[in-house]
């Protein structure tokens, strides 16, 4: 780097200079550039999430400046012909006028309504990467504690989100809080009065949503956010095992000008897609479920693809339920409270109960290919395999109906396969594991060149050839 | 800078026309704003103006950027044992003087105590106590009319057989856990009352809350010929000649029944509220 005449008189190199001067950064901004990103294509998925949640704040924040979660019936008077002169909540109606008189409305909340969907995928696909690839073991248990918050956020905040407007679908799915809500042992009738400012559907519900939508869990989502990357930073990248990529060093990209570049583009590139879907393709259109009526429900109602597996999971629950000395634990309570809390209970102590079983307290930077640890791929595939069919129990009236089948046949084959499957997929993905890594045989170890650079890092030739003498260590 | 400029000269044209096809798009999205918007067109121009940059920078990342991969040395994360023992040494310095201070420590434990538990009273304003609302329907007041959305009241030839229509409460057709199933059943159909209820139907009508007893969803289904009702949001269904009785899905109760009558006029009523709580299970529901 030379620091001539002409970079001083940059207006860049003057501003750095001034911070610097005040703030002492230069070396912390030298370590942030020279950040070493190691190349796999699955390490791009969380990053999605990043973006994705990027995307939700922006086109979050211009809805709020319309909509109005109000329970005040009002009649409707806009543009959308079929609704005029009907009555309904000014939520309802703000987020009808957002869809259909406010340029760009209509844009912005498909946009956010698609980017919360690919946010949840993104989640769930970036956390089965970290499970299948052990990268939750020692010492990253405390961010893989993190991540499972930021889900059940993500999860609750995009519920929240789409029961604010008021519409059919949204209510129905309210109501379905609500009783799962009141399920609760002991305390679920004074929950749900709390929580809905009284009986169903309670004049303050949307209101409450409304705060904790847009202030309450955002705030925690982008605090959890910064703990996850700063630990990331902290304790740096994993990395799959190769040419001289051992436990205690990390190779890969540094951040600077490429790897920020890329991600920079990515950023862009999702927002592409994003946009795409928001202006193309129809989500959630409001208008046609109509006001939200107590006495009427839609067929075929179901609610976001990530609530899916817990809707599937009420459809698919035999009619059980407990009594005794006028006492009771209502059906709902089992799938939506104590399958839900078992969920999030398992995966919260996954890396602590998986080292007490192996035995394995060691650090790990290394990740481990699915195939190398069977017991693990097995237990995971089997785990999804049964929150897929709860999820395909969730589309059971649209299955039967789509095939000519009995929504009853559906379900029954849906209680079987939840119970039968997972163990069948499980045993599958372990002979499979088994096998393959048989196949691979004893890694062999490849053969690196590293010449020194000045700092800390150093650089690593780019072609790898047999007969080149192992120097990985200086 | 000619450290691995892999790209040659089409490719940093193919960059470049991304970023002039984003300016284009973007120019065009404003174009499409001012003219009165459009969602569709919105979307594409957006996504062009975005994809163009997203594209011309990963382009220019792959091609015109370093990309030599680096190796860094991962320190360990535990702090050395002299770290740590300095670190104890600081701490044990200002602690000790806390904790010989016992009475403070804990008068100011226990006044930090109290005040978390004070503040988690304002939540009580949150919503009343559940009380008997989830136990009663406007229908306790007895004899009530029931009525149509509308208010207007019914008569039992209203309906032909194997007929249904939503009613409520006279006076509460906004009460939503008063909503009310009224079906008329054929002769031919075989219903069953439950025992103790024989005098709970009139002219073959019968009537059921509308609350499924799963999570509450509108019932709102009826196939008429084998007299099922069928929730539409989890396909519990219940057999309406045999005190709605739940014969498939999540439901584990039957719907609660209203007991009708005719008035004077011979209009159709409820002599009573409904025969249990409706709509979903709750702990104390049965006390």
């Amino acid at each position: 780097m030379t620091t001539g005449p002409r970079t001083e008189r940059l207006l860049t190199h003057r501003l750095a200079r001034w911070v610097d001067s005040r703030l002492g950064t230069a070396k912390l901004a030298r370590t942030a550039l020279n950040k070493v990103f190691p190349d796999h294509w699955s390490f791009m998925i969380g990053e999605l999430g990043l973006y994705c949640f990027v995307v939700l704040v922006l086109t979050g924040v211009y809805l709020t400046f319309f909509f109005d979660p109000s329970a005040r019936p009002v009649v409707y008077d806009g543009s959308y012909e079929p609704l005029r002169g009907v009555e309904m909540t000014e939520a309802y109606r703000s987020a009808l006028e957002l869809s259909f008189d406010v340029r760009a409305g209509l844009v912005m909340r498909q946009i956010h309504h698609w980017a919360a969907l690919l946010f949840l995928a993104a989640l769930a696909v970036h956390l089965a990467r970290v499970f299948f690839t052990g990268a939750f073991r020692r010492p990253r248990e405390l961010n893989w504690v993190i991540g499972c918050t930021l889900l059940i956020l993500a999860l609750l905040n995009g519920l929240f989100g789409y029961s604010l407007l008021d519409d059919q679908l949204s209510g129905t799915g309210l109501r379905i809080v609500y009783s799962i809500t009141l399920s609760i042992p002991l305390v679920g009738t004074w929950l749900a009065s709390l929580l809905f400012g009284g009986e169903f559907p309670g004049p303050d519900i949307i209101e409450r949503l409304y705060v904790i939508h847009i202030l309450l869990v955002p705030a925690a989502i982008a605090v959890l956010l910064t703990a996850h990357l700063a630990v990331l930073v902290r304790q740096k990248h994993t990395q799959f095992p190769g040419p001289g990529r051992r436990e205690d060093n990390v190779i890969g990209e540094r951040m600077w000008p490429t790897y920020a570049a890329k991600a920079l583009g990515l950023f862009f590139l999702t927002s592409a897609v994003l946009a795409f879907l928001g202006g193309v393709f129809q989500i959630n259109p409001i208008w046609i479920y109509g006001p939200f009526d107590p006495a009427q429900v839609s067929a075929a109602s179901q609610p976001d693809w990530y609530m899916g597996w817990l809707d599937g999971a009420l459809r698919i629950m035999p009619g059980w339920e407990f009594r005794a000395g006028g006492f009771e634990v209502p059906n709902p309570f089992f799938p939506g409270v104590l399958l839900a809390g078992l969920t999030f209970a398992l995966l919260y102590a996954w890396p602590f109960l998986e080292a007490r079983v192996t035995g394995d307290y060691d650090e790990h930077h290394l990740l481990d290919r699915p195939r190398q640890r069977p017991v693990r791929t097995a237990l995971g595939a089997a785990t999804i395999t049964f929150y897929v069919i709860c999820f395909l129990g969730g589309a059971a009236d649209v299955l039967a109906a789509t095939f000519g089948l009995s929504v009853n046949a559906i379900l029954w084959s849906f209680r079987v396969l939840a119970l039968a499957l997972p163990p069948v997929v499980g045993w599958v993905a372990y002979q499979l594991c088994r096998e393959l890594s048989a196949r691979d045989g004893v890694p062999t170890a490849s053969r690196v060149t590293v010449r020194e650079i000045p700092g800390r890092l150093r650089r690593r030739s780019r072609a790898l050839t047999a007969g080149e003498s192992a120097t990985d260590r200086a | 800078m000619s450290d691995h400029p892999t790209g040659g000269r089409r490719t940093e044209r193919a960059a470049a026309a991304c970023f002039v096809v984003s300016t284009v798009a973007a120019i065009a999205l404003a174009a499409v704003y001012w003219e009165g918007g459009q969602p569709q067109a919105e979307g594409v121009l957006l996504a062009l103006s975005l994809g163009g940059i997203g594209t011309g920078i990963v382009l220019w990342a792959k091609h015109f950027m370093p990309a030599d991969e680096v190796v860094e040395e991962r320190p360990p994360l535990e702090s050395s044992e002299e770290e740590v023992a300095a670190f104890t040494a600081d701490y044990e310095t200002g602690g000790s003087s806390l904790r010989s201070r016992r009475l403070l420590l804990g008068t100011a434990g226990g006044a930090c105590a109290a005040l978390g538990v004070a503040v988690l009273f304002p939540i009580r304003s949150l919503g009343p106590r559940p009380g008997r609302g989830l136990k009663e329907t406007a229908y306790r007041a007895g004899d009530l009319r029931v009525v149509r959305e509308d208010g207007s009241p019914v008569r039992p030839d209203d309906l032909e057989d194997g007929g249904f229509i939503t009613v409520w409460p006279e006076g509460h057709t906004d009460a939503s856990d008063a909503s009310t199933l009224l079906i008329r059943f054929g002769d031919d159909q075989g219903f069953e009352p439950r025992p103790g209820r024989e005098d709970w139907t009139v002219d073959n009508l019968v009537a059921y809350s509308k609350l499924c007893t799963h999570v509450g969803c509108p019932v709102g289904l009826y196939q008429t010929e084998s007299a099922l009702l069928l929730c539409p949001c989890h396909q519990s269904t219940f057999d309406v000649m045999r005190g709605a009785k739940p014969v498939f899905g999540p439901a584990a109760r039957s719907l609660p029944q209203l007991p009708l009558g005719l008035d004077d006029e011979g209009y159709v009523i409820a002599t009573a509220d409904f025969s249990g709580p409706v709509g979903p299970g709750f702990w104390d529901r049965g006390r």
